[in-house]
């Protein structure tokens, strides 16, 4: 299992050369340039030189690509545009509100998810089953950002129950968080019923009802755990939907995070912030897809054993 | 044996396609996504002639009205009909979905193709573009790809269309990877066929009902992530009416003119949502198999 | 009959119910048995053998099964009319079964000895120690090592499965078991293998069992007793030796012709013409008389009774009724 972890991480090496590599690319040939906008127009050549120097603009491509990378080596993600901090330094400050807001609507898209998918299945074809299917159905097709804009609609303008915007209580996590998990929760309610009635029609599990047990631990015991195996892949996919999805939703909200941090840095021609943060996010989405597949190898024995 | 007398499927092709429409049709959702579906192109080829105001004609006396008999869905914050931007938005939405899918359908085949037929280090050096392409999320991709181009309705295109290239690179790449030494193929190789007619008349063919499948459902998404796009400001740009862009700017109005928001946003659900159904529908009607 | 039969099973009538069809499962099907005997339970695919046990289980599933009529009395109790809480308590404490597929049969992500151990705490009670402990010691009378029970279903063989499902069953040493086709998924070695643990089992625990099989062979290895089904009915019923040696059924002897026999001179085999029937179409009069060489007016209209020829010994056929057994 060490060696499988130890593989896998050492794969992530060209992944992330190669994302270094793209991002890099991109943001070499966007059109402009960036000291025009720090500086405007008035200011003098010699400024200007000094100013390219400083930000190691000077150079060709394969030149400022090589410094690039070796500079992230060495930790350095280089030095954003407009707050002349460290890009690191600004990572670490926005990262963890994004992480905080994916993960609670991962938290919240894995418990409606399962649960409406769970209660779908053992009642195939009912009025419920119908009613969930359709709604998450629609879940799947909803906006997340105009998901976003109703809540805040509703909730905000019209209830006045949660702040609209800010980031500095649990209260204010709650509809961003919601607003990002929605077509999670939807696909996840999908993918665990159409799993559960897969499992439900095996064998295994008339074995289970044979011994005795209650439909309820029949569901739990044995039928859920087999059913969520596909799920798991799910969550992890979904995890990388939603870091992306955390760029529009931090828009809505005012949330300091990795998103709104991107996207204004876009805007501003911040190329280090921009390169930075796909980099950031990128790692962080192969990492939990990586930790899914050790979980995926956890629940199910079958795979386990493949890596002994 | 001649070349073309290997050929699998193709003289039941017009049964198969009966075949496909009946089940399709006996899918009540799957119907329901379609009508949609025709309704927004209909919407998108006659825009100027079904809606009833000019979609940049701005009426400064009548601003942020409500739904009215005179504007169903109200008006927006400098006096235009929201139905009528809304009705030439899906003009834009319709024509990103379907050029995005072509970029991405025809970048993804071919080098899905080269991959699994050739295989080797080519093989390895694509899918490893692939790996990458795949660890950045989508939007952000496609947003970084918008920055670097430049904002507007072609670049919105490229950008979709290459960041959702792997999908189809994978499925055909799987499929030949299956298919490349079945007998079939062997046969038609031994009868002389060259590398390129092996792939389009006997691969391809074969792949087709996942790609069909992938195609439908990835031009929703695609819808999705233009909307997205300009809804931050980075793809299609004000004044062009598009929907994601009406969204935006009608967030500034949300506490005193939510139908700003409200409309675009049903538009934009309602196209992701009748092509969702059309590709489950699909999916259903041409591989059975997978019915749930 | 008498009152100590383990199980008596009295018109027992199941159809399913499609969206525009009904079909009839078992139809009017009478069966008993008495405590460590052994009934073998044979037909061909469709007869209603599975429904017919899993119906004595309830775990049929409804909709859309639906038991239409019938007694099923299990120790002087009828099951159809327990409540589902004191049929929980008799499944797999009193009545265990074993299913036809031991690949499917496990559930993939439990260890053998949880799953074992499982059915032991539920039943007997005990702590989780002591489960264990008990469900190592029926591995081991299976002819698995014990320590094997920490082990995953896909890290055994299809014999060694079944012997795990056959650990299970017997877990709570239960007083009737029922077998669907326990060894027609396993390869003919194994299937003996299998079989003979099952004797040996048997006769140390004492317990009854129908065997659901379509294979001849371990009908006569196994049983005591012996029920021919065709499209949900009975139509031959009686020991053994009845049914091996005094074969009156039309359907029975076609069983029999389509084994090779080396003992015998025969020229060739004879399959018993035609399909099974249509379940939701049956034909009018015996329900075989389609397939029947000897079918006359009378089994084209009139559906035969059950008439016991000798003791013991019940047909269900006009050509029997109307002149006895014409194989002599």
């Amino acid at each position: 299992m060490l060696k499988y972890i130890a593989r896998r991480l050492l794969m992530l090496i060209p992944v992330l050369l190669g994302v270094i590599l793209l991002v890099f690319s991109l943001m070499y040939i966007t059109p402009g340039d960036p000291v025009d906008s720090l500086l405007g127009d008035n200011a003098t050549p010699e400024a200007r030189e000094a100013l390219r120097e400083e930000l190691g603009l000077n150079g060709g491509y394969f030149e400022r690509f090589f410094n690039y990378v070796v500079r992230l080596l060495r930790g350095d993600m280089g030095i954003c545009y407009s707050t002349r901090q460290n890009v690191a330094t600004r990572i670490a400050q926005t990262f963890p509100n994004t992480v905080k807001l994916a993960s609670f609507a991962v938290a919240f898209a894995v418990v409606f998810g399962l649960t409406f998918g769970i209660v779908s299945a053992i009642r195939q074809y009912s009025i419920i089953d119908n009613i969930v299917m359709s709604i998450s159905m629609i879940g799947i097709s909803m906006p997340s950002f105009w998901c976003g804009l109703l809540l805040m609609l509703l909730f905000c303008v019209k209830l006045k129950w949660l702040p609209a915007s800010g980031f500095d209580s649990f209260s204010c996590v709650i509809l961003p968080g919601i607003a990002l998990g929605v077509n999670s929760a939807a696909s996840i309610a999908r993918m665990t019923r159409s799993g559960m009635l897969e499992v439900i029609r095996q064998d295994y599990i008339s074995t289970a009802r044979a011994k005795g047990l209650s439909e309820f631990k029949v569901v739990t015991v044995h039928a859920l755990k087999n059913a969520l195996i596909p799920v798991i892949t799910t969550i992890g996919m979904q995890f990388g939907l939603l870091l992306g999805g955390a760029v529009l939703i931090e828009s809505i909200f005012a949330i300091p995070g990795v998103g709104k941090m991107m996207v204004d840095a876009i805007k501003s021609r911040n190329y280090p912030v921009v390169q930075g943060g796909v980099l950031v996010i990128a790692l962080s989405f192969c990492l939990v897809n990586l930790v899914v597949d050790i979980l995926y190898a956890y629940v199910d024995p079958r795979v386990r054993s493949q890596y002994k | 044996m001649s070349a073309i007398s290997t050929k699998p499927n193709v003289p039941k092709k017009h049964s198969k396609l009966q075949e496909t429409w009946r089940r399709f049709s006996k899918n009540g959702r799957a119907v329901v996504g379609l009508c949609i579906v025709i309704m927004l192109v209909l919407c998108a080829v006659l825009a100027p002639i079904i809606s009833p105001y000019e979609p940049n004609a701005q009426d400064p006396r009548n601003r942020l009205q409500g739904p009215s008999a005179d504007h169903w869905f109200g008006t927006d914050e400098l006096g235009r009909d929201i139905l009528s931007r809304i009705i030439y938005g899906a003009r834009i939405s319709m024509s990103v979905g379907l050029i995005a899918i072509c970029i991405s359908l025809i970048g993804g085949v071919t080098l899905g193709a080269i991959a699994g037929y050739y295989g080797g280090t080519i093989d390895n050096i694509i899918m490893r573009c692939m790996d990458v392409l795949l660890s950045i999320p989508t939007i952000l991709l496609n947003i970084s790809i918008v920055a670097a181009l430049g904002s507007g309705l072609q670049n919105v295109m490229i950008a979709i269309g290459v960041s959702s290239i792997p999908g189809y690179c994978r499925i055909v790449r799987a499929s030949i990877l299956s298919l490349r030494d079945q007998d079939f193929v062997e046969a038609s190789r031994a009868a002389g066929a060259n590398d390129f007619f092996l792939i389009t008349r006997h691969i391809l063919p074969n792949c087709l009902a996942p790609l069909i499948v992938q195609a439908t459902l990835k031009i929703g998404a695609a819808i999705l992530s233009c909307a997205s796009m300009s809804f931050l400001g980075l793809g299609i740009v004000p004044p062009t009416a598009e929907w994601g862009s009406m969204l935006s700017t009608g967030r500034d109005f949300l506490r005193d003119a939510p139908h700003v928001c409200i409309f675009p946003g049903l538009a934009i659900m309602a196209a992701v949502f009748s092509m969702n159904l059309v590709g489950d529908g699909l999916r259903d009607a041409l591989d059975p198999k997978l019915k749930d | 009959m008498a009152n100590e039969k383990l199980l008596e099973i009295k018109n027992l009538t199941v159809h399913y119910q499609s969206y525009d069809a009904t079909v009839h499962a078992v139809e009017n099907l009478n069966l008993s048995l008495g405590n460590g005997e052994t009934l073998g339970l044979v037909g061909e695919t469709g007869a209603g053998k599975t429904t017919t046990v899993k119906s004595i289980m309830r775990i049929l599933p409804t909709p859309p099964a639906r038991v239409v009529s019938g007694e099923i009395f299990f120790d002087g109790q009828d099951l159809l009319k327990v409540s589902e809480k004191e049929m929980r308590k008799i499944r797999g404490k009193e009545i265990a079964m074993i299913f036809q597929d031991p690949m499917t049969s496990l559930n993939p992500v439990m260890t053998v000895a949880d799953q074992i151990a499982e059915v032991i705490r539920l039943h007997d009670g005990g702590s989780r120690a002591e489960a264990h402990k008990k469900a190592c010691d029926m591995l081991e009378l299976v002819g698995i090592r014990p320590e094997r029970g920490s082990d995953y279903p896909h890290q055994f063989s299809g014999g060694m499965k079944q012997r795990v499902v056959i650990a299970m069953a017997l877990a709570c040493n239960p007083r009737f078991l029922i077998a669907d086709e326990p060894t027609t998924a396993l390869d003919v070695t194994i299937q003996a293998q299998v079989l003979e643990l099952m004797k040996k089992l048997k006769a140390q625990y004492q317990t009854a069992m129908v065997m659901i099989t379509h294979d001849l062979g371990i009908v006569a290895e196994i049983c005591d007793y012996v029920a021919i089904m065709y499209a949900g009915e009975v139509v031959e019923y009686g020991t053994r030796e009845h049914i091996f040696n005094s074969t009156a059924h039309p359907y029975t002897k076609g069983l029999f012709a389509c084994i090779p026999d080396i003992f015998t001179e025969q020229n060739e085999l004879v399959p018993i013409n035609g399909l099974t029937p249509d379940p939701t179409d049956l034909p009018q009069g015996c329900r075989f008389n389609p397939r029947c060489p000897y079918a006359t007016e009378r089994c084209r209209q009139e559906h035969p009774e059950n008439v016991e020829i000798e003791p013991g010994h019940f047909v269900a056929c006009h050509l029997i009724n109307g002149g006895g057994n014409e194989n002599a």
